[in-house]
């Protein structure tokens, strides 16, 4: 048998199912993958590195700019890692507000994902619907923070301010018609033989090996381990909601397409719940060491404007100490770590992204496969390159 | 409460010489252990003590303020028992080099390179210690303390930063 040679192939890091800047080499014996090289850091801005140049308050906008897809989830993780180093309580609104926030965050995420990964396995109609309906998130996004994207809404102890009275009608319209949107992906996708030859089988890690190489979030519960941090280890309240953690059984690209899908259905359903439990009351927590004053008394005392002064310009002082923060992002662990030598910045702001740690699996996931489902596995892994370089 | 965390019982029957701290801050328990023994600790925790992933490894510097220049940090999670363990052990900058932890977690890979590369401490035993996130040529290791905000060759930023 005539000897064969491996080829190698530069994939990225400008290349539509890339998902933004992911720079592949591939070494291919004919179309067969036999390893992959991925090289990041195109997109790093050195996000720890500035946050220890800043006040607590301060770092709140560079968190947006990591998962970009989901920044209310990234805003959400650095907070609760504040206001646990800071021990403070948050008003049962603001945590409640936070809550449909987060879940609409994971709605928006989700479907960015599953038109992206249809777009890159070949079905456009399905990208087209679903950026219709993560439009409607953002006009809420718009709504309550006046961004679509870089939202900084919530605060350390509460939130900027209230949410306008049309938010309650908006989000509840929402998530009225989002099942059906759902099905409707679901029509075109699920029993699709084209979807399923390109998904079952795919990128196939067992429970055991994706707990080894880290992996979290829906990647994780595709392969069947049970485990939700809002469940597991409740943050901001989730101990209040009823939801089900969907986990899949084969481990494949289908099996965690199947997990979303049924994750976005439970968010719809948290959503529902937290709506019921709002009820009118403060958004910011009475701890005027820590927080931003509420914005009438900056306009109209001097005793306000002070305070405001003093906050956007100094901060506050943590205590000495560390903690860290785990939250269940839409792709997995997010994990703010923060170390705090007793000044008003941090001595270090440690940000755990679950898409660095998941994309670590790619190689495993692929190799043996051709090139063509390795696209189907990097839309599986659903990463964003914000959070991995960071 | 920190003395009754199920892991601390048990690192302190099994590693009494080489546990140098246990601290309890907001719920959390660190432990600060000797270098020497840190992969023993943590194979000891993942097999006998379910503490099957590694959340994560990141490492901090305390440039002028402590003796250790470098503080090694294993975040450590149990699946079976939903609760969370910090493992820290300290490295010194004359000896800035400590034993991979690949062995016991395959997760560890990535984040020993990113430590690798922006805080300069080696992995010893690491298969593939190469920058991460910095370009193959960067000189310099940017999150240590004594590395300029601004970069190398560039004017300090004279505004205000905070």
């Amino acid at each position: 048998m005539a000897a064969t040679e491996t080829m190698t192939l530069n994939m990225g890091p400008q290349h539509p199912s890339t998902h933004g800047v992911l720079r592949l080499v591939l070494e291919l014996d004919g179309e067969v993958i036999v390893k992959v090289t991925p090289h990041i850091g195109f997109l790093h801005r050195g996000v720890e590195k500035l946050s220890e140049h800043r006040t607590y308050h301060q770092i709140l906008p560079l968190t947006d700019r990591l998962d970009y897809l989901a920044p209310m989830s990234n805003n959400l993780g650095y907070i609760l890692a504040v206001e646990k180093l800071m021990a403070v309580e948050v008003p049962d609104r603001a945590e409640t507000i936070r809550i449909i926030m987060a879940e609409l965050t994971r709605l928006e995420s989700h479907l960015v994902w599953i038109a992206c990964h249809a777009l890159d396995i070949g079905a456009m109609t399905v990208f087209i619907y679903a950026f219709r309906e993560r439009e409607t998130v953002m006009e809420i996004y718009e709504l309550i923070s006046g961004a679509r994207m870089t939202s900084n809404f919530f605060r350390v102890g509460g939130l900027s301010q209230d949410v306008p009275d049309e938010f309650v009608k908006k989000v509840s319209d929402f998530i009225d018609v989002m099942p059906g949107y759902l099905d409707q992906y679901e029509g075109l996708l699920t029993t699709n033989p084209i979807w399923l030859k390109r998904t079952v089988g795919n990128g196939v890690i067992s429970a055991e090996d994706a707990i080894d190489i880290g992996l979290t979030g829906p990647a994780l519960r595709g392969s069947g381990v049970d485990w939700d941090l809002r469940r597991d280890n409740p943050y901001s309240g989730y101990e209040k909601y009823q939801f089900k953690v969907p986990t899949g059984e084969n481990c494949d690209t289908f099996d965690r397409y199947k997990v979303r899908l049924i994750e976005m259905r439970e968010a719809c359903k948290i959503v529902r719940q937290a709506l019921d439990r709002l009820t009118p009351g403060p958004v910011l927590a009475d701890c005027p060491q820590v927080c931003y004053p509420p914005k009438e008394n900056v306009y109209n005392s001097i005793e306000g404007l002070i305070h405001h002064f003093k906050i956007a310009s100094e901060g506050f002082v943590a205590p000495e100490g560390e903690v860290y923060q785990g939250v269940e992002a839409p792709k997995g662990e997010l994990g703010f770590y923060i170390v705090s030598d007793g000044g008003n910045m941090p001595e270090r702001l440690r940000i755990r992204p679950p898409s660095f740690v998941n994309l670590q699996a790619i190689e495993q996931m692929s190799v043996g496969s051709m090139i063509a489902d390795l696209v189907a596995v990097i839309g599986t892994l659903d990463i964003v390159l914000g959070e991995i370089d960071r | 409460m920190a003395e009754n965390n199920r892991a601390v019982v048990k690192l302190k029957e099994t590693f009494a010489a080489s546990i140098i701290d246990v601290v309890e801050f907001r719920g959390e328990v660190t432990v600060t252990v000797a270098k020497n023994a840190i992969i023993e600790i943590l194979s000891f925790l993942k097999q006998s003590l379910q503490y099957n992933l590694l959340t994560d490894l990141t490492a901090v510097d305390y440039l002028g303020k402590k003796e250790e220049r470098f503080m090694m940090v294993y975040l450590l999670y149990s699946i079976p028992n939903k609760d969370r363990l910090r493992i820290k052990t300290p490295v010194t900058e004359a000896d800035c080099t400590i034993p991979t932890a690949i062995p016991v977690w395959k997760t560890a890979n990535w984040l020993e390179r990113e430590v690798f590369d922006l805080f300069g401490i080696t992995f010893s035993g690491h298969p593939d210690l190469r920058r991460i996130l910095m370009t193959d040529d960067w000189v310099g290791h940017p999150l240590r303390k004594d590395y300029p905000l601004q970069g190398p060759d560039r004017e300090p930023y004279k505004g205000r930063l905070s």
